[in-house]
């Protein structure tokens, strides 16, 4: 029962505000632990051994796999299921049974082609440490949780912390959905304690602290960028304090994410870069792709099934996107070695799991592509509302390795057929009009379901020297009028704090939704330009939240395999599932002066100043007088004569 | 500026300026004139140089390699587009995709006011296909364009099958930090409107298109590529824009130096540059070249495809390929990596070109007159207005009553609203009732009427008033496209200048019409034939006029070119006024 309690807490928290507009079927859930359900994935598991064609025993064994994974204090939702648990693995024994180690660190890489011929590759490493930062005790000594972080969440009472670092777009529509979605450039959210007071300055400090730690710009993180999300974004771990008076919210899209963030990131792994998944985060090659997005993920999760004690669980994420054609000069190959230019030998010591996951749903007999060497455990999971299938390699295990003692996995395409399924839910954003004085911000928000209509909440921060007409604000969908059930607006102060919109909106089925409003550019002060006005002004991107009815739910073929009396009614754990979308950044240009023109001016001015001033001035203070015409020579003579004689002159 | 001040010295200024008016305004009206042809003079122009650091003195290597692959891509587009009857759009997407770009389209359709006679339609409908490469970790708020016109017939297949080739190496390499777009439009300047105003989602000419589904963010630059042979002699770039409007002038810089370090002959207004500046055929040369870009600015039409996109703050130039009977020709590889090294350049642009000049004339491709060496020129005739102005000030005895000259006033503007709405009213009546064919009626309806006022106010205060309307007018033309005014104030100003009701009236009256815009127009027309050394006789040079004149209307109502409401609305009213102070009882 508390098992089912946590569980109903955390989706609680994640669904607290669109629960409300989601028919959940809770009666259906007991089955399968409901505490996974909203979330992004389900902890459907396969026995590591199970083959294809073994269908019932599989399904059997999934089963069962559930059950232990119930009972172990993973509650991720993050994608890419680092809870799928192989019970051929020797460490996965049912936790109740072994006591626990303080801290505990697991690795793993899932690697997923994808249909435009690229290939991502995705980190996740996790450190959960049974602590308490915020007791009155001092926390000193540590072993596999890094200091640095430790000593931030005790000093500012930090409650979730989640940054990540982008270099690029993910291309929603090419690649589908991230496992960990993240806006281009910087993105920073901290939920405080609710025991902090002056929230805004901790907030100021904490930036200018993890500005240290990661060798980024988060230092320019002030008021003017920052805002308070009412319902966007929700506590992904534990607790129950939803007051977004706790929530701070910053992105900085201008920022520029490179090797100087690499490093420090890797040096809060155990294993820094020595050994383990981490050797193959060399920056050479992480910096040759379309993509790369590094983040780091804090949050206070439960200890164990009863959540009686919590634990701290550090979560590092990096994303990779290879080129097709930049990186394997359009040869549909892939190897680690290509990928990394380095291969596996070993994995980390301290890891208590290590593994690698390679996502073949799409190539079921292998007529795809191959991936050698072959491995005999295979492992599924719903991820994205989404069943895949996954080879699984584990890299404690030394067989792993072979007799060459080095791992270097080659995916080798055979056809390049086979379209990618649409991502149901995606959008896009841009700046329409032309002239520097307004325009229109135009967000497009595409839903591909074809028959189920889904709320999303929509959240834009803007800056204030684009200044919204917010009574323009308009809502169409399919040349309708689309009003948001929702819209928690808070207008910008000049030079104090940025736009907030927040819109709970309908999506219909197989429709855009298209949602514009129309701004005026601000004349800004002269100091308050950047060293490159010209360049322009960059808008963070929309957060798009959303719970997006599963594929799953679509597919009537996933019914077959099951016992006709558990798939009547639409699972809830299947039937949607919670999806971020970022769209682009904006790049708007300002009205610039140019900048050589205060000599210009100060000339100009001077000399009008000299010129019309000084006249006006003579003008206006000058005493005038008719002057009397100096008398000819002759009349002078004639004066002094009459001087002379005493006569009154003429 | 004791003349505030000492009454005496005001009035001794005055009245040498009143006395001495006419010589003062003639000496004014010859050194406009003189320095205005003394711009195209070598040693008076400066030098053209990169201003833009990003853009200097950082070297990029060339290596574009696949010239023959891409004059094959243009052959097959060639059969593609035979085969289909115009934009073999499916062909172009498949082909895009295959390169890996992001590839989208969009239709547009447009019903012009009246049929265009030069290019032969009146209900157009197209399609542009464009692919989009996503540069490597960047966020998709940067973009540059390349576009190639899709033209009927055989010309302009090479420049796609370079755009194509271009896009699969530019594939392949990691350094874009913007995103590229390749354009291929239909229909030249509607297409390249209807794309424009879908990136941009305004909608200023009631245009149809469908919205665009891909962007890159804001675009920076743009260079169109028009090219219709396998080897070339020379390129020549075209600068004028929509309006009158200029790319920055490190666009052309950059041009001129890649075409320098590659080896490429280049052209502007297709002259080459000649080192004999002290000779007279060198300075003629010259002359002739700036005279044809004040020509071509004046006419306010975008003179290739680039045309369009300043109104959007882009940048952007039109570069043609020229095949002439030189001897020493240049590959379609070599045009390739000219293009690969420009691109390369502007990519590494951090802001938007904006440190160099938007205001210049050329009068070759290595040396430009700047806005404050022309402007003198432009000032000098302006005087003689205010000079004017001042001496007619100094007569008028009573105070004058500024209601007396509403009236000629609001009559000649309704006369200007009359022809500036009625030639697209009424060419469809006039098309009924005579045989003459559409471009015609829509001329002859617009020159019909030339209409005399006859208001019995003060001469004095109306052309006061007209003087006064005309140097402001003129001058603010001048500030926007400054080869319009000044070429409208070369015929307007000595009409102002001279008339009164008391000159002998048939032959002002002859002089008035010639100096009327309409006759500049005709003028400009043989004038421009002659520069492009294609000298025309009277008949052609008279439908030529014709179809300018219908060109003109059509680019208003296409593209929001502003010439011909300019001239229908203000400046053939005031001109008028004139009429009347010349007709005066």
């Amino acid at each position: 029962m508390a098992a089912h309690r946590c569980s109903n807490c955390a989706a609680l928290l994640i669904l607290c505000s669109l629960s409300v507009f989601i028919v959940v079927d809770s009666q259906e859930t007991t089955l399968n632990g409901g505490h996974h359900a909203t979330t992004v994935h389900n902890p459907q598991t396969t026995t590591g051994t199970a083959e294809q064609t073994a269908e019932p025993a599989v399904e059997e064994r999934r089963w069962e796999a559930t059950a232990v994974e119930e009972a172990t204090p993973d509650d991720d939702d993050d994608a890419a299921a680092s809870d799928k648990q192989d019970t051929s693995a020797p460490e996965t024994v049912d936790p109740s049974s072994v006591p626990q180690p303080k801290d505990d660190f697991q690795e793993e890489l899932v690697i997923r082609p994808l249909h435009s011929g690229d290939i991502y590759a995705s980190f996740q490493f996790r450190t959960v440490w049974e602590t308490d930062f915020m007791r009155g005790n001092k926390v000193s000594h540590y072993r596999l949780f890094p200091k640095s972080l430790g000593q931030v969440i005790s000093k500012f009472s930090v409650r979730e912390l989640h940054i990540s670092f982008t270099q690029g777009y993910w291309r929603t529509m090419q690649w589908g959905q991230p496992f960990q979605p993240s806006p281009p450039g910087a993105e920073l959210w901290v939920w405080f304690q609710d025991s902090v007071t002056d929230v805004d300055g901790t907030w100021k400090e904490l930036t200018n602290v993890l500005s240290g730690i990661f060798c980024a710009s988060l230092n320019f993180i002030d008021s003017t960028n920052t805002v308070q999300p009412s319902a966007s974004f929700k506590p992904l771990g534990i607790g129950n304090e939803t007051d977004h008076r706790f929530l701070r919210y910053a992105t900085l899209p201008r920022e520029i994410v490179c090797t100087e963030n690499l490093t420090p990131w890797k040096k809060l792994l155990p294993c820094g870069s020595k050994a383990g998944l981490a050797v193959l985060l060399k920056s050479e090659k992480l910096f040759h792709s379309s993509f790369h997005s590094q983040a780091v993920h804090i949050r206070p999760v439960c200890q164990d099934w009863q959540c009686k004690t919590t634990s701290w669980e550090l979560r590092q994420t990096l994303n990779v996107v290879f080129d097709l054609h930049n990186s394997a000069q359009g040869k549909r190959e892939w190897s680690l070695f290509k990928m990394f230019s380095r291969t596996l030998t070993e994995a980390c010591p301290l890891a208590s799991s290590s593994k690698i996951y390679i996502d073949i749903t799409d190539n079921p007999q292998g007529e795809q592509f191959e991936v050698s060497p072959a491995t005999p455990l295979l492992s599924q999971a719903v991820v994205l509302g989404d069943r895949r299938t996954f080879s699984v390699y584990d890299l404690t295990q030394q067989i792993t390795f072979g007799t060459v003692r080095s791992l270097n996995l080659l995916i080798r395409w055979k056809s390049s057929e086979g379209d990618m399924l649409r991502p149901l839910l995606h959008a896009e954003r841009y700046v329409a009009g032309y002239g520097l004085q307004t325009g229109e911000i135009h967000t497009l928000m595409y839903n591909n379901h074809p028959y189920r209509s889904f709320p999303v909440l929509l959240l834009d921060s803007v800056p204030w020297y684009l200044r919204l007409y917010i009574h323009t604000l308009t809502v169409t969908s399919k040349g309708k009028d689309n009003k948001p059930s929702y819209i928690h607006y808070q207008p910008s102060k000049d030079r104090l704090r940025p736009h907030l919109l927040e819109m709970l909106v309908q999506l219909p089925p197989n429709s855009v939704t298209e949602v514009t409003v129309q701004f005026e550019r601000a004349l800004l002060k002269w100091t308050e330009y950047t060293p490159d006005p010209n360049h322009g002004f960059y808008v963070g991107s929309s957060v798009i939240s959303s719970l997006v009815p599963s594929i799953v739910a679509m597919d009537t073929n996933s019914t077959r395999e099951r016992p006709l009396f558990s798939s009547f009614f639409p699972c809830k754990e299947e039937s949607s599932y919670f999806v971020r979308v970022y769209t682009e950044p904006l790049l708007v240009n300002l009205p610039t002066p140019d900048f050589s023109m205060p000599y210009n001016v100060i000339c100009l001015t001077c000399t009008v100043v000299a010129v019309g001033y000084g006249s006006l001035y003579n003008l206006l203070t000058r005493s005038f007088q008719i002057e009397e015409p100096s008398p000819g020579l002759a009349k002078r003579i004639a004066n002094i004569i009459r001087k002379m004689r005493g006569v009154p002159p003429l | 500026m004791g003349l505030l001040s000492d009454p005496n010295r005001r009035r001794a200024l005055i009245s040498l300026l009143t006395r001495l008016n006419s010589p003062i305004c003639v000496v004014c009206y010859m050194a406009g004139v003189a320095w205005f042809m003394g711009l195209a003079f070598e040693p008076f122009t400066l030098r053209t140089y990169m201003s833009e650091n990003a853009m200097g003195s950082t070297m990029v290597e060339e290596r574009f390699p696949a010239g023959e692959r891409a004059l094959t891509t243009g052959r097959e587009f060639s059969a593609h587009k035979k085969k289909a009857g115009g934009m073999p759009v499916d062909w172009l997407v498949k082909t895009m995709q295959a390169r890996g770009l992001e590839v989208f389209t969009q239709r547009f359709s447009r019903k012009l006011p009246f049929p265009d006679e030069n290019k032969e339609r009146y209900m157009v409908k197209g399609t542009n296909v464009y692919g989009i490469l996503r540069a490597p970790r960047a966020p998709r708020t940067e973009a540059l364009v390349l576009s190639a016109p899709c033209t009927p017939g055989d010309s302009n297949n090479q420049a796609v099958g370079l755009l194509l080739g271009l896009a699969q190496y530019f594939r392949n390499q990691i350094y874009w930090a913007k995103d590229i777009i390749f354009l291929v439009n239909e229909h030249d300047l509607i297409g390249m409107q209807a794309w424009l105003e879908g990136y941009h989602h305004t909608n200023t000419t009631g245009m149809d298109w469908s919205p665009l589904q891909g962007r890159g963010g804001s675009i920076q630059a743009a260079l169109s590529l028009e090219l219709s042979s396998d080897v070339i002699t020379s390129m020549d770039l075209v600068l004028e824009g929509l309006n009158g409007q200029l790319p920055n002038l490190d666009l052309a810089n950059l041009f001129y130096a890649f075409c320098q370090k590659i080896g490429v002959l280049c052209t502007i207004q297709g002259k080459l540059q000649r080192n004999d500046w002290d000779s007279v055929s060198g300075y003629s040369h010259s002359v002739q070249t700036m005279m044809l870009m004040v020509m071509k600015q004046a006419s306010g039409r975008p003179w290739g495809d680039h045309g369009l996109f300043l109104r959007y703050h882009i940048e952007a130039a039109s570069i043609k390929g020229i095949n002439s009977f030189r001897q020493y020709k240049t590959d379609v590889t070599t045009i390739g990596r000219l293009l690969e090294g420009m691109y390369r350049k502007l990519n590494n642009l951090l802001e938007r070109l904006h440190q160099s000049y938007f205001f210049y004339l050329m009068p070759s491709l290595s040396h430009f007159v700047s806005i404050g060496y022309y402007m003198p020129a432009f000032g000098l005739l302006a005087v003689i207005l205010l000079l004017r102005a001042l001496d007619l000030w100094v007569q008028l005895v009573s105070s004058p009553g500024v209601l007396s000259v509403l009236t000629p006033l609001v009559i000649s503007h309704l006369t200007g609203v009359a022809l500036y709405t009625l030639p697209i009213q009424f060419q469809e009546m006039a098309v009924e009732q005579f045989p003459v064919s559409e471009t015609e009626a829509v001329v002859l309806t617009a020159i019909g009427y030339n209409v005399f006022l006859f208001i019995y106010i003060g001469w004095r205060v109306l052309k006061l008033v007209a003087v006064l309307y005309l140097a402001v007018l003129l001058g603010c033309t001048a500030l926007i496209n400054f080869s319009l005014g000044f070429i409208l104030a070369l015929t307007l100003v000595p009409v102002a200048a001279f008339v009164t009701p008391h000159v002998p009236k048939v032959l002002s009256a002859f002089i008035l019409v010639i100096l009327s815009p309409a006759c500049t127009l005709l003028f400009s027309v043989f004038f421009f034939q002659e520069l492009q050394e294609l000298p025309v006789s009277f008949q052609e040079g008279w439908l030529l006029y014709l179809s300018v004149i219908s060109q003109g209307i059509l680019d208003h109502f296409l593209y929001g070119s502003l010439v011909y409401p300019l001239i229908a609305l203000l400046v053939y009213p005031c001109w008028l006024l004139f009429w009347n102070i010349l007709f005066w009882k």
